[in-house]
């Protein structure tokens, strides 16, 4: 095998659909068997046959597993396991985004694109939640309507949140900063991305039957009680957790092993740390999220109580097991983002990264501290009141790390020749929306304070701006900083700065204002509000609405640039990391020859620095070292 | 900087042909010095991240019932807690057996690991269809969802042993070669502790 050429042939005319052809004929034959067996049995214990959710959580597991080897698993991985050989998965051709590709890239990109298309699509439907909110009185959607809207778009948006940077970003660069030529487990990698389209099917599938409207954290009593939606959720959920527990493995397990020699973890990227932060987070607390909705699944459909409190069930347990999840979660959204922020920030700042070592300390000390928080969400849930005090203090701890990666950020723009452009602007946009974000959640981990504020639209804010004014303003200067090297095009630099500031200036145009509304108790999760804020609301809408619009700027930038834009040089940034020693788009496999590092990734204008790495074959260009002024 | 010159060079250098003993496709599954570590690490961060799922189950059993405890078998109990220790050492034997490349000792230990393991399904399930509490009940929901979750696993590892008996039976695996049968007893021990931990949170503790 190893012997001959890497170069492989495409096999035949493979038409690029039939992968996800077998996999939907995997997932109706599994789901016909555990649906059925399950109706069978019914009918012999003497039941009717169907009960939708019954039926449906037994038929899809088997569903589940059926899609996954169908669409390749078995054709790539599963023949090994019966002592067959497995097949060459396809590395070559536009087909190969459609498959069971083992690719970094590829399965970077599938990732990437997949979960933009999710977040314009969750993107709409906050237009129309602000849409409804233009008035009180209902103008759009019936109240049931506006809660399943509003459900869904929250849990796409979090899963856009979770998987965007890190699935997408993360697959296709933390390989090459690192110097290898794949992740640790590639077909394990390609597997986490074909679990993505059963959950977008799921949660979008929901709909058809009643939807579910107790938002994305599906708290109970009401998550036991609503439609069948619901438990579709649960199943997404289930599935989507797997996804970004397995990715968490692999790439914890890459970092360690398949750096390039030379690279001691004092040498890594800052972004690749951010990687190995969310993904210890991810590989850990991720299974009590799913454990809360295997328990929700259990009192819906097989009458266990855990959270019934007529029989016994505790629904503060749901809050517990959540939260214990979701809030080290925020720092599954929020890491990667500060990690390409410094990033970006010391390439263009085109001084050394201020404080690594804190920085990079820093983030671990999230990590440490994310999985003692939790019940800052639950101050008002009626739990015990002598973990107040306990949850306030630790809540309030944890900013001190955060503090330690806020200032690497200040520290390298201090003094700095900053180098405009796109990218650059939204890492600097980055570090002032999640001020904001930063310090409006004091009021929010205060009891005193929260105790009124909270469930009303000032958590609504602060959570998008440290969510979207971190998370997905770091996700747009990633998509504009690594475009280049992903595509081999350039986009639009005026369009992308025309993006930026709409898209900046709208952004806190609508979420600045929306305190104010929270601060006079305006609830979250409802149709309606009373009529004196309806001034501010509209006003919140319109700009929701041009922030909206902002993204027809960014598609047609991207789409423009991508088919008709100038070929993108090899290193358009002059920035040190070794993704930009490869061509763009770098080749299968990488690297020429395995590069050996020997400085910094971020000396710039250091003097008598050492070249970051050395790519031993001739033409790679490995040696030319922007920081050395040599061009 | 001579940019599209270098993306050309660079290109070409992709484009030649290369022996790299190390490294092959995009499967990245051939052959590699770092493959047994990473898939030793690789299942232990598994392990890892199947505990937190288990923790929080523990956690809810004394959360919903504190420490009160329905009426289990307590023989039943504890032979079916003896039989699945007794398997991970059957399971041990069959992984040092291949090792040292004994193909009999290593199916024969095999074989009696699956037959314990399918004893103790067995065990809970019977358990299950005598239990004197219901899942509506916090300790029955506790009880039924730990065993139920630890049942599962023990019924995916028996699968996985038998595919691995199965592989043996035809000659694969080696003294040299046979991480999927490490790999396989690896999981079967992490599920065997993960029930000397739900044993007595089950069965001993309170009243």
């Amino acid at each position: 095998m190893s012997e001959t050429a890497v170069v492989q042939q495409p096999q035949g005319a493979m038409p690029a659909i039939l992968p996800v052809v077998r996999g939907i004929i995997g997932a109706a034959l599994g789901f016909a068997l555990g649906a059925g067996a399950t109706s069978l049995i019914r009918i012999a214990t003497g039941h009717d046959a169907w009960d939708l959710e019954l039926n449906f959580v037994l038929g899809y597991t088997l569903a589940a597993p059926g899609w996954l080897l169908g669409v390749g698993v078995w054709q790539f991985w599963g023949r090994e396991w019966l002592g067959w050989k497995p097949q060459e998965p396809l590395l070559h051709g536009w087909q190969r985004y459609f498959t069971f590709c083992t690719d970094h890239k590829v399965i970077g990109v599938q990732y990437l694109v997949t979960f933009v298309v999710l977040f314009l699509l969750a993107g709409a439907f906050a237009m129309l939640i602000r849409l409804q909110l233009l008035s009180p009185e209902n103008p759009v959607l019936a109240d049931g309507t506006y809660n399943r809207v509003m459900s869904l778009h929250g849990i796409i948006m979090i899963a856009v949140a979770v998987a965007s940077v890190v699935g997408g970003f993360g697959n296709y660069f933390v390989p090459l900063m690192i110097g290898a030529r794949d992740v640790a487990f590639p077909r394990l990698n390609a597997l986490t991305f074909w679990l993505i389209p059963p959950v977008a099917v799921l949660l979008l599938g929901a709909q058809a039957v009643g939807g579910w409207d107790s938002g994305w954290t599906a708290y109970p009593p009401l998550s036991v009680r609503n439609a069948s939606g619901q438990i579709f959720f649960n199943m997404a959920i289930i599935t989507f957790g797997l996804s970004s527990i397995l990715s968490g493995l692999n790439f914890l397990t890459t970092v360690t092993y398949l750096r390039a020699p030379g690279m001691s973890w004092g040498k890594l990227p800052v972004f690749v740390w951010s990687v190995i932060c969310a993904s210890i987070i991810a590989l850990t607390f991720t299974q009590f999220f799913a454990a809360a909705m295997l328990m929700v699944t259990l009192d819906r459909i097989a009458g266990f109580s855990f959270f019934s409190a007529s029989d016994g069930g505790k629904p503060i347990l749901y809050q517990h097991i959540f939260w214990f999840y979701s809030h080290p979660a925020v720092y599954i959204f929020a890491l990667p983002g500060f990690g390409i922020t410094l990033e970006i920030i010391a390439h263009f700042s085109r001084k050394p990264l201020f404080a690594y070592r804190w920085a990079v300390g820093g983030m671990l000390g999230i990590v440490a501290i994310s999985g003692l928080v939790w019940a800052h969400h639950m101050f008002v849930s009626g739990m015990s009141p002598w973990m107040h005090g306990m949850f306030l203090v630790s809540t309030e701890i944890i900013s001190i790390p955060t503090g330690l990666v806020f200032l690497s950020a200040l520290g390298t723009i201090w003094m700095a020749k900053i180098w405009i452009r796109t990218p650059m602007l939204f890492a600097l946009s980055v570090v002032f929306n999640f001020m904001i974000g930063g310090l409006t959640g004091i009021f929010l981990a205060d009891v005193p304070t929260d105790v009124n504020l909270s469930d009303t639209y000032f958590v609504v804010a602060h959570f998008h701006y440290t969510i979207v004014g971190a998370e997905i303003f770091a996700l747009f200067a990633d998509i504009y900083y690594w475009f280049p090297k992903i595509t081999g095009k350039m986009y639009d630099e005026r369009l992308g700065q025309i993006h930026f500031w709409i898209m900046f200036i709208a952004f806190n145009m609508t979420f600045i204002p929306m305190f104010y509304p929270g601060l006079h108790g305006m609830n979250r999760r409802i149709a309606t509000y009373t009529p004196d804020l309806q001034g501010i609301n509209i006003f919140i809408s319109s700009m929701a609405f041009i922030l909206g619009a902002s993204f027809l700027i960014f598609i047609w930038n991207m789409c423009y640039s991508l088919l008709r834009g100038p070929v993108a040089a090899a290193d358009p940034w002059r920035a040190r990391t070794l993704e930009w020693r490869v061509s763009s788009p770098p080749p299968v496999e990488n690297f020429p020859a395995l590069p050996v590092i020997h400085g910094n990734p971020y000396d710039y204008g250091v003097p008598n620095a050492p070249a970051y790495a050395i790519i031993a074959i001739a033409g790679a260009s490995g040696e030319d070292d922007p920081a050395e002024g040599g061009n | 900087m001579a940019v599209v010159a270098s993306r050309e060079q660079a290109l070409a250098v992709a484009a030649v042909p290369r022996v790299v003993p190390s490294h092959n496709g995009g499967g990245g599954h051939h052959d590699e010095p770092q493959r047994p570590a990473m898939n030793q690490l690789g299942l232990w961060l598994f392990f890892v991240s199947e505990s937190f799922l288990f923790a929080s189950l523990l956690v809810a059993r004394f959360y919903l019932a504190g420490t009160s405890r329905g009426h289990v078998d307590q023989m039943l109990g504890l032979g079916i807690t003896a039989v699945l220790l007794v398997s991970s050492l059957t399971a041990y034997l069959s992984e040092v057996s291949i090792a040292q490349g004994n193909r009999g000792a290593f199916l024969f230990y095999l074989l009696l690991t699956i037959v314990l393991g399918v004893a103790f399904a067995g065990g809970v399930a019977f358990e299950w269809s005598t239990a004197e509490f219901s899942r509506s009940e916090p300790y029955g929901t506790a009880f039924f969802t730990m065993t139920g979750l630890h049942a599962s696993h023990v019924i995916s590892g028996v699968a996985m042993l038998g595919l691995v008996y199965y592989l043996g039976l035809r000659g694969h695996f080696s003294a040299k070669d046979h991480w999927g049968v490490e790999a396989v007893v690896k999981y079967w021990h992490f599920v065997d502790v993960v029930w000397v931990f739900f044993y007595p949170a089950l069965y001993l503790i309170g009243a």
